[in-house]
């Protein structure tokens, strides 16, 4: 019995042996995953949700949707973000109001966590595709995301209202969806 | 079939015809020389760009691509990038068999490189007692591992050595035994004269269920010889770091390098030699219009098909099984390879008195 088992055992063995090397053969046969990064520049679709370099958009009256409220410089880690905003008059009321002066990105300490973009109450910054982030000095990594002589978008009114009270609650992503 | 044999009588003739027999000796001596070394080198070079393509390919990636079309030149690129390395010299180390150790591995394997039938006429060693020294002299790449682990003064080293000689020593029984087998069918150990007689079928169809028994356990056996995964205790990556080479750097650790891959040739080679006809090519007794046909393929195109089979089976096996305890890999020795390969000698004996 013992000497069956033995004789047995050799071969579930070898079978098992011929069916591991059967699913590696189909593997070796199957379509490769590897995907080629220059050759398929510009060509690669990248999710939604990929995170890779800071922006703000601007319009084609080079208007941003920035407040100059801060929640972005208060929710990054490390950082990175720094607001700068001046006093203005408002042409239309006359009251000083905060402007956006300049939204500066360090780059180069970014963690890509994405805090600053689910706080921003109106959607003024988000993430874009763009990965190729090598540069040859650090002093290019410090990068100013508004554009020159812009300025914040005429009526947003009602919508910043509604996004002002939602800030503080707890769910800071529907105020960026409601933008 | 066309014969290497005419290539080397026209050198031996217009050698002797311009220098004494000595010196034409002493030349043909020199030139096969630089031929096996020129040829193991670039075998090497062939064999470490198939390895890294042919795991990529079972691991779904698509390996090197990028030094020349397909990564081709990957390897050259990677030798230039060893030949340059510094060679680094270990705390108390024995410096002189660390030294040795490298060259141990590598003539051992260059030896038996040259006792191999490449080709109709193109075999640089032809002993009556081919197969016993085949046996005899890659078993030499053993001392160098044991020396290289002693001498390395590491732990690791030392582990892997003793490993890979329990290992190497062990299968050396089975891969004999093995051997034996075809040597008991054939009636010679002279490799030309092995290959010869499978000109009308290859042993592997002639020779019978013991034949392919051996060669299965011939693949086995000669792949734990080779201390390639799942074999691989004697590397270890995950618990020696390299093992035996821990310590090598440059070219000596490229010695070791070179010499795992050869190994790996040499072991398919002797494989498709005993077992494959080696450079005979098919033919079927009876088909006479086939077998015409098959002539007209080269000899030594038979031979590197058969021996790149048998080579593509031992990294099939390497990618797909998961690595053996040291105790497992013995058992598997002792308990069960041993066992069927003394058998398989009786039944191929049996069948020879019959």
């Amino acid at each position: 019995m013992k000497v069956l088992n033995y004789i047995k055992n050799i071969f579930v063995g070898l079978w098992h042996l011929c069916q591991g090397m059967y699913v590696t053969m189909l593997n070796f046969c199957r379509p490769k995953v590897t995907l080629q990064y220059p050759e398929n520049r510009g060509t690669r679709e990248y999710g939604e949700r990929f995170r890779a370099l800071l922006t703000m958009p601007h319009d084609a009256d080079n208007h941003h949707k920035c407040i100059a409220c801060g929640m972005c410089m208060n929710s990054c880690p490390n950082g990175t973000i720094t607001v700068v905003s001046k006093m203005e008059t408002d042409t239309v009321t006359g009251k000083p109001k905060k402007v956006l002066d300049k939204h500066l990105y360090n780059l180069g300490s970014c963690i890509f966590c994405g805090l600053c973009t689910s706080a921003c109450p109106t959607g003024a910054i988000r993430f874009s595709n763009e990965f190729e982030h090598s540069v040859f000095t650090k002093d290019r990594l410090l990068l100013q995301l508004n554009r020159p002589g812009s300025s914040l978008a005429p009526k947003p009114a009602p919508n910043t209202q509604t996004a002002k009270q939602d800030v503080g609650k707890p769910v800071e992503n529907v105020a960026t969806k409601t933008v | 079939m066309w014969s290497f044999e005419k290539l080397t009588e026209w050198i031996d003739t217009s050698l002797r015809s311009c220098m004494s027999a000595d010196g034409a000796l002493l030349v043909e001596f020199v030139l096969i020389g630089i031929a096996i070394l020129v040829g193991y080198a670039l075998l090497a070079l062939f064999l470490i760009y198939a390895e890294r393509k042919i795991c990529a390919f079972f691991q779904c990636r698509l390996g090197p691509n990028r030094v020349g079309k397909w990564g081709i030149f990957q390897s050259v690129a990677d030798m230039i990038k060893i030949l340059l390395k510094e060679l680094i010299q270990i705390n108390k180390s024995d410096k002189m068999l660390f030294r040795l150790a490298s060259f141990f591995v590598i003539i051992g394997s260059v030896c038996t490189f040259g006792a191999i039938p490449f080709a109709k006429g193109l075999q640089a060693i032809d002993f009556n007692v081919g197969v016993f020294y085949i046996l005899a002299i890659s078993s030499l790449g053993v001392v160098g591992i044991l020396l290289a682990g002693w001498s390395s003064n590491s732990k690791y080293s030392m582990i892997g050595a003793m490993r890979s000689g329990a290992q190497l020593i062990s299968y050396e029984i089975s891969a004999g035994l093995s051997l034996m087998v075809i040597v008991v069918y054939s009636g010679t150990m002279q490799l030309s004269e092995i290959v010869a007689q499978q000109a009308d079928g290859w042993f592997i169809f002639k020779g019978h269920v013991p034949a392919f028994i051996a060669f299965v356990t011939y693949l086995i056996a000669g792949h734990a010889e080779t201390n390639r995964g799942p074999f691989d205790m004697a590397e270890a990556e995950s618990e020696l770091t390299a093992g035996y080479h821990t310590e090598y750097s440059g070219i000596q650790f490229g010695f070791f390098y070179l010499a795992e891959y050869l190994n790996l040739f040499i072991i398919a080679a002797v494989a498709s030699t005993m077992f494959l006809g080696g450079w005979q090519p098919l033919h079927i007794p009876g088909w006479d219009g086939f077998n015409h046909v098959m002539d007209y393929i080269p000899s030594f195109l038979w031979f590197f098909v058969k021996t790149c089979f048998c080579m593509f089976m031992a990294m099939w096996v390497r990618w797909s099984f998961p690595r053996l305890r040291i105790d497992q890999l013995l058992g598997l020795e002792w308990k069960i390879l041993m066992p069927i390969c003394l058998i398989n000698l009786i039944l191929m004996s049996v069948v020879v008195i019959l």
